[in-house]
């Protein structure tokens, strides 16, 4: 308990991705077995089941410091976390232990079914031989969750960097389903499981974007042009029985998108597919605020499937009958692709379609179209260009349309990282909302050294205040802000979020009083639903 | 007729006539330790403990009008009985003890129950009333001895010496430091910040027996810094200098640091939960040793101290002070002497 108890601590004080993997390396070289097993349980949301209600742990601990309930939770809105403050009340314990983190799960387990008096028995007993950043640990086991930005990915690089496995397959294990009760470690990095040769992906085949007129690539025979659309970049695969989706970020995602599952009785055996996760009705693509409310959860209710319905937009095959087909060229692949799925009519997958154009003029028409059908731009594919692993340079383009755009003024400034570490650059940026600013998005890219040297010096000669690293500067500086979409949002002030922000280029010829609204932005953002 | 009075300008004593740690300029001022937001400048008479006498001096200016007293030692103004004790805080910080026909109040400034090895221990003084800081005043608040913190920041620094990274922690140049320099010293060299170093050499000055540290000067390798402990002050947190260092990590030492949220807030490297203010069982413990009838609440949870202390028999007020602002104040400071440098 008490090397997961620093574990926790490692990972919470760090916000460097390579420290929380040295974190993570270490400790499963020393843990032991059983408790490596419940820390990739905890990590990857397989939560023991709650033997004791989160209300009752409070019940128990005021009644045991004796604190009054309104001192409870006064403390409970300083520390922000339930099972944290109830650790910290709780006088020092007078025992000690030295149970692993396992042992306490099954412990945990037992108090199944057993009556409260029993439960409180054991909770108290706990409590009087744990530390205090054990028992914080230890009460989050019971109720609540590990929120500590570890994700999937980070996990399996962290054991594939321990095991010297292959991170794919490891992913392929610990996402498959195992009892953290019964299984070891290695049976369950190993995958005997599950089969990792099933699921198996192929690395993406990227693109660069376009960076002159479309004439320049030649005659537009050559190309095959396909909308660019903005979601989730997935494969999917079928192989001996299984199906597996896979996302762009080398997760597996296959149970979060149920309504794919389908295609395990359609798609012949040895078949991978590379497409779109989309949130799609009745075959119209919506907006990738829709599909965000699908993404990352644990597990997906009723609602959440009816609101955002999700689909697949299909680009390309890499395998058919089981054999790699990525070096056949385009045009053969999407013949294929046209008998596999160009029946499936009536179902959530759908062929990505070609844009038939005779000429560039006639393309480049069209593609000012694109948000009208929540697509981004144009995507460019060589017809004679197999399907190459990663990003390269040639074959397939991205021709976006331009990005939305605010002028927005700074109100915040924070040093950068890396060779900008002593310049601010990092800033903050609000538009109006009746006499007051309201901050809309926080960018660091987009301006030039030497103009970074400019803004740098007015933060320095016009912080107002200052928390931590972040200064309050005079609003004063207006910057042209470019981004992707908008979405609503309850976490931030104004209501709304942008996607994708950065700046666009300095408005030196702005003052404060002219930029956007908050108002300016509802109206896009009610535009775009 | 209550001893004392919250004015605008501070803590004011009417039979005596002079304030307490006031934050406008007054006649006399009566001072109960060195920190900014204790001590201001442009008062005309300055009373303090003798060891604060040339810290201010330093901090704010070589002009001021002292008057110093020891612990125990008093004066009587007015016909008050002005006296000092030791309040545990920092070095010379004092409680100050006023009697008047009878009636006895304390207002304690800030102060710890803890002997910290380097600032007087705390002693606590029977009084009618009692003016209380409540800067830690939640039950969550309950520090660990200091010698167990100063084990896992001992260990903290070996390990980073180990792993070839640079020890910097984040420290007041005025008892923090002193109070982590006292307690670390060892084989381990410890190098301070020009501001700690100046302070020191007041402190040492002064008669006060400080073990030996190093002065941050270019000379000094970042080699040589890698394998000690350097010290400085929070306005020196984010900047080139530190970010220059071979493998820097940056430890904060503060009773704040006692709560996850807070210490992720920092993003610092590592908290420690080491404070120079009274945890809540520090508080309850003064509190009850002075017997008071009815307390003063400053600066802090003012709010649900005094209520608690009302729900026990305790007769409490909240106060709105200018205490607790220390931090703006020196961050504010050091920006406006960043900006002029530049």
């Amino acid at each position: 308990m008490k090397r997961f108890a620093q574990l926790i601590q490692q990972l919470e004080l760090s916000n460097k991705t390579n420290d929380k993997i040295a974190a993570l390396v270490n400790y499963f070289n020393y843990a032991d077995d059983k408790d490596k097993v419940w820390v990739i349980a905890l990590f990857t949301g397989k939560k023991p089941k709650r033997p004791i209600k989160s209300a009752l742990l409070k019940y128990w601990a005021i009644e045991i410091t004796q604190t009054p309930e309104w001192l409870f939770s006064e403390s409970y809105s300083n520390v922000g976390d339930l099972s944290e403050t109830i650790a910290l009340l709780l006088p020092p314990a007078e025992n000690t232990s030295d149970f692993q983190l396992h042992k306490w799960i099954e412990n945990l387990h037992e108090l199944e079914g057993k009556d409260d008096e029993t439960k409180k028995e054991f909770i108290l007993n706990a409590w009087n031989t744990l530390e205090t950043n054990e028992r914080f640990i230890f009460n989050k086991l019971i109720s609540g969750n590990f929120r500590i930005g570890v994700s999937n990915k980070m996990l399996v690089n962290a054991l594939a960097k321990q095991s010297s496995l292959d991170s794919a397959q490891i992913m392929h294990s610990i996402m498959g389903k195992w009892n953290p009760y019964e299984i070891t470690f290695n049976e369950l990095i190993n995958g005997i499981h599950v089969n990792t040769d099933n699921s198996w992906p192929y690395p993406f085949c990227l693109a660069y974007a376009l960076e002159n007129e479309p004439e320049t690539l030649g005659s537009i025979s050559e190309w095959q042009a396909e909308w660019k659309w903005d979601g989730i970049r997935g494969q999917i695969v079928k192989r001996n029985g299984e199906l597996f989706i896979w996302s762009r970020g080398e997760e597996l995602v296959t149970e979060q998108f149920p309504e794919l599952h389908f295609l395990i009785d359609i798609l012949p055996d040895g078949v991978v597919l590379d497409g779109e996760i989309l949130a799609v009705q009745n075959k119209q693509v919506l907006s990738f605020s829709t599909l965000q409310q699908r993404l990352n959860r644990k597990t997906i209710n009723k609602k959440q499937l009816e609101d955002a319905p999700i689909g697949f937009f299909v680009y390309d095959i890499l395998e058919y009958e089981t054999n790699d087909f990525r070096e056949q060229p385009l045009s053969e692949r999407r013949k294929i692709l046209v008998q596999l799925i160009g029946g499936l009519n009536e179902s959530p997958v759908i062929l990505s379609p070609v844009i038939n154009c005779k000429s560039w003029e006639e393309l480049a028409e069209l593609r000012l179209t694109s948000r009208s059908i929540n697509s981004e731009g144009i995507m460019l594919k060589k017809l004679s260009s197999p399907y190459h692993s990663g990003r390269k340079r040639g074959d397939w383009w991205k021709w976006k349309i331009n990005p939305y755009t605010v002028d927005a003024v700074m109100i915040y400034a924070q040093k950068g990282s890396g060779r900008r570490a002593n310049f601010f650059t990092d800033y903050t940026f609000a538009v109006r909302d009746g006499e007051n600013l309201v901050t809309i998005a926080k960018a660091y890219s987009g301006l030039t050294d030497k103009e970074i040297k400019e803004v740098n010096s007015f933060v320095t000669r016009n912080a107002i205040e200052k928390f931590g690293p972040v200064r309050t500067v005079k609003p004063e500086l207006v910057f042209e802000i470019a981004f992707e979409g908008i979405a609503q949002s309850k976490r931030h002030k104004a209501g709304l979020a942008l996607r994708f922000p950065r700046i666009l280029r300095w408005r030196k010829d702005k003052k404060a009083d002219e930029i956007n609204t908050l108002e300016d932005l509802r109206q896009l953002l009610k535009s775009t639903l | 007729m209550a001893l004392i009075e919250f004015t605008k300008k501070g803590i004011y004593c009417k039979q005596g006539d002079f304030y307490i740690d006031p934050w406008w300029p007054v006649n006399y001022a009566v001072t109960t330790h060195g920190h900014s937001d204790h001590v201001r400048f442009g008062n005309k008479y300055y009373l303090c403990h003798t060891l604060t006498k040339p810290i201010i001096k330093r901090r704010i200016s070589e002009d001021l009008n002292v008057e110093t007293l020891d612990y125990g030692e008093s004066i009587v103004r007015n016909g008050v009985n002005i006296s000092f004790f030791p309040a545990g805080h920092i070095i010379g910080s004092a409680q100050v003890r006023l009697e008047y026909k009878g009636e006895i109040c304390v207002v304690s400034g800030d102060y710890k129950i803890e002997d910290d090895g380097i600032s007087t221990a705390f002693e606590p003084v029977k009084c009618h009333s009692f003016v209380s800081e409540s800067t830690f005043g939640l039950p969550v608040y309950k520090w660990q001895k200091q010698d167990i913190v100063f084990d896992k920041i001992k260990s903290w620094v070996s390990d980073n010496i180990t792993q070839q990274k640079t020890s910097i922690l984040i420290a007041y140049s005025l008892g923090k430091a002193q109070r982590l320099i006292k307690n670390l010293t060892g084989n381990i060299p410890i190098y301070v910040h020009n501001s700690i170093a100046n302070l020191n050499e007041v402190i040492i000055n002064a008669g006060v027996n400080l073990p030996e540290t190093i002065r941050i000067t270019p000379e000094i390798t970042k080699d040589e810094l890698q394998k000690g402990i350097v010290i400085v002050p929070p306005v020196m947190r984010d900047s080139r200098w530190i970010k220059n260092l071979s493998h820097p990590v940056t430890g904060i030492c503060s009773g704040w640091m006692q709560v996850r949220a807070h210490r992720r807030w920092q993003s610092a490297d590592a908290g420690f939960a080491l404070s120079d203010h009274a945890d809540w069982t520090g508080l309850m413990d003064a509190i009850t040793a002075t017997g008071a009838e009815k307390v003063y609440v400053t600066h802090g949870f003012t709010a649900a101290f005094s209520r608690f202390l009302n729900d026990n028999g305790i007769e409490s007020a909240e106060v709105t002070t200018k205490f607790g602002q220390e931090d703006d104040e020196e961050n504010k400071v050091d920006l406006a002497e960043q900006n002029e440098t530049k």
